[in-house]
């Protein structure tokens, strides 16, 4: 079955770790959870696809894991508090992680972070339905909204 | 009768805990960090707790997929910190305060917060960064403290506004608590930050202080941000923002902001900080300046009016 379409699917960029892909990705988890030992370590380095076979994992997830695809491990319900454990486990920093995730070199990750970091404008929306922050629910403000319509019919009525 | 005496919020950030354990707090990138902290430390050692309740989240280290509380409370006589991969931090062992904690328990679960109970659990870099960045380093924690782990990692956590209503219950509890203890709360994560995706990186100024305002002066609007606006707003993990909402509701609803501090950036996060005081009422001001007795007479009478109206 098709994945379940979500409001938060229209935010560019980002695979929100939801109840679907928690129960999708409960593998890849998994594996990268077992990361945190380190006889594991040892196992999963000497041989990963033979490693991968303990997890139940799609050909897909597996492929994922073994090429360091960090997106595609997200996407597939991978979370990135749990796949961070893989790039530890390859000695690698976070930085190089976004690096990898945000397409770009590790420095010029580093630089756009020490410039005030990725801005959210153009980011909001993959429609483009969303360009200005929405405004916060606010309590209905009664006086002008009325003072507005009755001002209208009037001058319909007039 | 215990009492909450201050609230504070400051991010989690794990790359401040591994700066503070390799001795870089003196580099320049994270001097400007830890410099906005140099005055919580002395406000911290001036206020003098005695228990701190922690609201935090839990990074795949004591919970994983196999089972995610929404909320659970640190019912534990300790909790040492966890292994997050590079060996367990090397901080203090964090002395919880169980009668406190069970006293907790039992008023929120009654008070229709089905809170998940945790006898034994391993702490990681979301609760032990704030205790560094407001206590320093000392050999022993100088106060227990009561974890409250909230799940922010599997979507969705809890609205803003039941985080604001946890905090409500949590307040009655310590309320209701026969010791004179002083507690502080402590909300953590955030702000803005992205750490997954192709958006990772995405950081948002303008919500963030925006937030901060509001968290003093009108906290019942931020109850009213909506998960997607946080996603979309301050980043896919910038939803942690909820976690200062249960501090927030922990408070009375007229706050002094005692303190505040906002860097951008910290590794991938902005980071941000607030200290904030029961708000001093002006009939506690020293009582011979007083001008007009009438004026004591009409602000008596007004809170007199708004305690009918809150019953």
């Amino acid at each position: 079955m098709a994945r379940e379409q979500h409001d938060y699917d229209d935010i560019p960029g980002t695979y929100v770790f939801d109840q679907d892909r928690s129960r999708q990705g409960f593998g890849i988890n998994m594996f990268c959870m077992s990361l945190m030992k380190d006889e594991n370590r040892k196992a999963f380095k000497a041989n990963e696809a033979e490693y991968l076979k303990k997890f139940n994992l799609t050909p897909e997830q597996a492929d994922a894991i073994l090429k360091r695809d960090y997106n595609r491990m997200l996407e597939l319900g991978g979370n990135i508090y749990f796949t961070a454990k893989l790039g530890a486990t390859d000695g690698h920093s976070f930085r190089h992680l976004a690096a990898v995730m945000t397409g770009s070199s590790q420095d010029d990750y580093a630089n756009m972070m020490l410039a005030g970091g990725r801005s959210v404008e153009g980011n909001r929306s993959k429609s483009g339905k969303v360009a200005k922050p929405a405004k916060a629910a606010k309590k209905p403000v009664k006086a002008k909204p009325k003072a507005k319509t009755r001002s209208k019919s009037r001058s319909k009525r007039g | 009768m215990a009492k909450i005496i201050a609230g504070v919020s400051s991010s989690h950030v794990p790359a401040i805990g591994a700066a503070i354990d390799n001795k870089q707090t003196e580099e320049p990138y994270w001097k400007r960090v830890f410099s906005g902290f140099e005055k919580s430390k002395e406000w911290m050692a001036q206020a003098k707790p005695d228990v701190v309740i922690l609201i935090y989240n839990d990074h795949a280290s004591a919970f994983s997929v196999e089972m995610v509380p929404t909320f659970a409370l640190g019912c534990a006589a300790e909790f040492p910190p966890a292994d997050e991969g590079w060996g367990p931090r090397p901080v203090p062992v964090v002395k919880g305060h169980p009668q406190l904690a069970a006293h907790i328990a039992q008023s929120v679960i009654l008070d229709e917060f089905d809170i998940t109970v945790v006898n034994k659990m391993e702490v990681d870099h979301g609760l032990t960064v704030p205790m560094n960045l407001l206590f320093g380093s000392p050999k022993e924690w100088p106060c227990p403290v009561i974890p409250v782990a909230v799940n922010v990692v599997l979507y969705p956590p809890p609205t803003g506004h039941r985080c604001f209503m946890l905090g409500r219950a949590i307040r009655k509890a310590v309320e209701s608590y026969p010791e004179d203890l002083r507690v502080v709360v402590f909300g953590t994560g955030g702000m803005s930050h992205q750490i997954s995706g192709p958006r990772a990186g995405l950081i948002n100024s303008k919500f963030d202080k925006a937030f901060l305002d509001n968290l003093t002066k009108d906290p019942k609007k931020l109850t009213r941000i909506q998960h997607l606006e946080y996603m979309r707003e301050a980043g896919a993990e910038g939803i942690e923002m909820v976690m200062w909402l249960v501090m927030r509701g922990a408070l009375e609803d007229k706050v002094d902001e005692v303190y505040r501090f906002y860097t951008v950036p910290a590794s991938n996060t902005a980071v941000g900080h607030i200290i904030l005081e029961p708000h001093r009422r002006a009939a506690k001001k020293p009582a011979g300046k007083s001008k007009k007795p009438a004026g004591k007479m009409k602000r008596a009478a007004a809170r007199a009016k708004v305690d009918r109206v809150r019953s």
